[in-house]
């Protein structure tokens, strides 16, 4: 395939992550490789000044390392190493004076040097048998990278600088990048990588703008400026469209609009089925920002507030007062109504992008979420005290993600009650009866789902990690995404699973990932029984109307049925055909679309 | 002056990244240099966490590590009790 060639009106097909039409030009956010340019050096003095330039370069390089590892806070000071390691590559001869002597040698510019180095380099680690140190491999590329960009002056193109409305066109977006974009000009994402519950799918739905990821090469098409339509609801991009193309397709967008707009005027409605059954539907966010949109949309209240992003965004861990703060105004302003706080969720993907870390072989089997939490007791500590403190302040309810079995739980409880304790030394005021609860993500918490239930008080069930750690499925991987699959059999009865063990403990049973917001899932859902779906915003008023307009003595017979079912694909077409009548259109389009092209 | 030992891998993950990168803390530290060879293999920098960690050494290999200058008797000292240490890693 040949790089930046435009072809008008070509169509990437990719994964719809959150809903939309756009029509707009593209800013491409060039993350991956530097374009390199071949330049001969015609005398001795350009040379020697090459070679000044480049070691310019280096020092510079070394510098911003170093910088970064002093802006890294104490708590997580011990994986510092990784950047004494990328220092280390920077001043290693393969590196630094292979480049240098090439540059002597052959006289040509530092640029086209180092790439030969890396070549080199590249061609050393490829015949290492020990995929450990074989991976390696990608710091040093890291490293190249960034001295590449010295060398050539650009820097680190910082996305807070973008000063015209685009789509963000890029290869991979990490949670870095996306916290320091200026989000009023974005109209929306697309990007090679990633899947239906990648960083990228949960800022765009939190924005309520458009999305397509896994295009797997739109970052070849597509040049800054190129025209774009963004079709959010099926998962395609059109790269230059014609004329007749851009008519068809504001016409749908007006269409939808409309139809987005009626369903919003009467999300204020509760979601009570025609025969009388009600089910609580909340919002998922991860800024206080969002709250006041949640409640607009009609949320009764905050299902899952991620905590993540305040510790993403300080170059420190946040202190007990700013997350404080945050979480009082977050119950101040959903009040009445009810805010589940995760604790933090950092490690796997997050963390490590944040900090530049490859450490983990498996992230997602790593230390993260209240395994970190563990290990850091006084991260830990902070946070639920500043949890308790805004406690007094509205409804509040703590929940636990990443729980693997009760040795653990006790153990968070544990820790939990220290800290209660502390605080009624020191007179302070907390909700006394303060729900606790434990997102049911891991299988092995599913298994175990009666023993948890015992010890809480509520339990939300996180499908997005529950089907990546039940079907093996890296949801990041462009390969194997597609395989993601909340219609498979055994979700489903690990669904119900936890759902049982909820209800004979009697406890309050949630479900909090993105098949609760996903309007053919919600025919499925409303029959098990579960209590809450917690969605993103964008998604409530659809699914209060489809609520709405569903039986539930229905939802349970077809549950029944379903339960007997053994593919994903009878599951799928079983509850399309029960709900073809009801679902409205851009529904079932955006969706069973994107099914048929992930079957095929 | 030269010195010369043969040192085992102890370590579950051998001759990694954060272990190569102990090393080459250490080489800054002395005027001496150091060599790793591994059987069968050509010589590499010790002061070259590339060039360690293409070695590519999983537990239980054995390598030839030479140190040469003034100070190389500390220098093999120190390397030995960081090998014989398992780069402080638990297994």
């Amino acid at each position: 395939m040949n790089d930046n060639a435009v072809t008008e009106g070509t169509t990437l097909k990719g994964i719809a992550v959150s809903p939309g039409i756009i029509i707009g030009r593209a800013r491409v956010v060039d993350r991956s490789q530097q374009k390199i340019i071949y330049q001969y050096l015609i005398n001795d003095e350009e040379v020697g000044r090459e070679v000044e330039r480049f070691k310019e370069a280096l020092q510079l390089t070394k510098n911003q390392i170093m910088d970064l590892k002093n802006r890294m806070s104490d708590q997580i000071k011990e994986h510092s190493f990784i950047l004494d390691a990328h220092s280390m590559i920077v001043d290693d001869t393969m590196v630094s004076d292979t480049t240098i002597n090439t540059i002597l040698e052959e006289k040509i510019n530092a640029e086209w040097a180092l790439k030969k180095s890396l070549q080199k380099i590249k061609q050393l680690f490829k015949e290492i048998d020990y995929e450990y140190i074989r991976g390696r491999i990608n710091d040093v590329e890291n490293v190249t990278e960034r001295i590449l960009r010295n060398l050539t002056g650009k820097g680190y193109e910082s996305l807070s600088k973008i000063k015209e409305k685009v789509i963000i066109v890029a290869h991979d977006l990490s949670p870095a990048d996306t916290s320091e974009l200026n989000t009023s000009m974005v109209m929306g994402f697309i990007t090679d990588m990633g899947g239906k519950t990648s960083h990228t799918a949960i800022i765009a739905q939190g924005l309520k703008i458009p999305a397509v990821v896994g295009l797997e090469s739109a970052t070849n098409y597509v040049q800054d400026g190129t025209l774009l339509i963004v079709d959010g609801y099926k998962g395609e991009v059109i790269v230059d469209p014609d004329d007749d193309i851009i008519i068809a397709y504001q016409e749908r967008k007006l269409y939808y609009d409309k139809y987005i707009s009626s369903a919003l005027r009467l999300s204020y409605l509760p979601a009570e089925t025609p025969d009388g059954y009600r089910i609580s539907i909340k919002a998922n966010i991860e800024f206080l920002e969002e709250a006041s949109a949640a409640k607009d949309y009609g949320a009764e209240g905050i299902g899952l507030y991620r905590t993540e992003y305040l510790y993403l965004m300080s170059k420190a861990v946040p202190g007990e007062e700013e997350l404080f703060q945050d979480y009082k105004q977050v119950a101040e302003i959903i009040s009445p109504d009810q805010v589940t706080i995760r604790t933090l969720d950092l490690g796997g993907d997050k963390f490590l992008s944040y900090h530049g870390f490859g450490d983990e072989v498996n992230p997602a089997l790593g230390l993260r979420a209240i395994r970190f939490c563990l290990k850091e007791p006084s991260i830990f500590k902070s946070q639920l005290r500043a949890i308790l403190r805004a406690s007094a302040y509205g409804k509040i309810r703590i929940m636990f993600p990443m729980v693997s079995g009760l040795e653990e739980l006790l153990e968070v409880k544990k820790v939990l009650h220290e800290v209660m304790k502390e605080l009624e030394k020191e007179g302070v005021k907390y909700d006394h009866s303060i729900k606790v609860g434990a997102m049911i993500e891991i299988p092995s918490a599913v298994m175990v789902a009666d023993s948890l239930a015992a010890h809480l008080d509520f339990f939300s069930i996180g499908t997005n990690d529950l089907i990546q750690y039940a079907l093996a499925i890296d949801r990041v991987n462009e390969h194997v995404a597609y395989m993601y699959d909340p219609y498979h059999p055994a979700v489903i009865r690990m669904i119900m699973q936890t759902v049982k063990a909820a209800k004979d403990n009697g406890i309050e049973v949630a479900l909090c990932g993105e098949m609760a917001g996903d309007p053919l899932c919600t025919a499925l859902l409303l029959g098990t029984g579960i209590d809450e779906l917690s969605m993103n915003t964008g998604a409530i008023p659809l699914l209060k109307k489809l609520i709405r307009s569903l039986s539930y003595e229905e939802a349970v017979e077809n549950l029944n049925e379903i339960l007997k079912l053994t593919t994903s694909k009878e599951v799928r077409e079983f509850i399309a055909k029960k709900t073809e009548t009801l679902l409205p259109e851009i529904g079932v389009e955006g969706l069973s679309l994107n099914m048929a092209t992930s079957n095929s | 002056m030269e010195h010369t030992k043969r040192l085992k891998i102890n370590n579950d993950l051998g001759l990694h990244g954060r272990a190569a990168a102990k090393i080459v803390e250490l080489t800054k530290k002395y005027k001496s240099k150091l060599y790793f060879k591994k059987d069968g293999h050509q010589e590499v920098d010790g002061a070259s966490i590339l060039s360690i960690l293409t070695l590519a050494c999983p537990r239980g290999t054995e390598i030839e590590v030479r140190a040469v200058g003034k100070d190389s008797k500390e220098l093999l000292n120190e390397v030995d009790l960081l090998f014989k240490n398992r780069f402080g890693e638990k297994r």
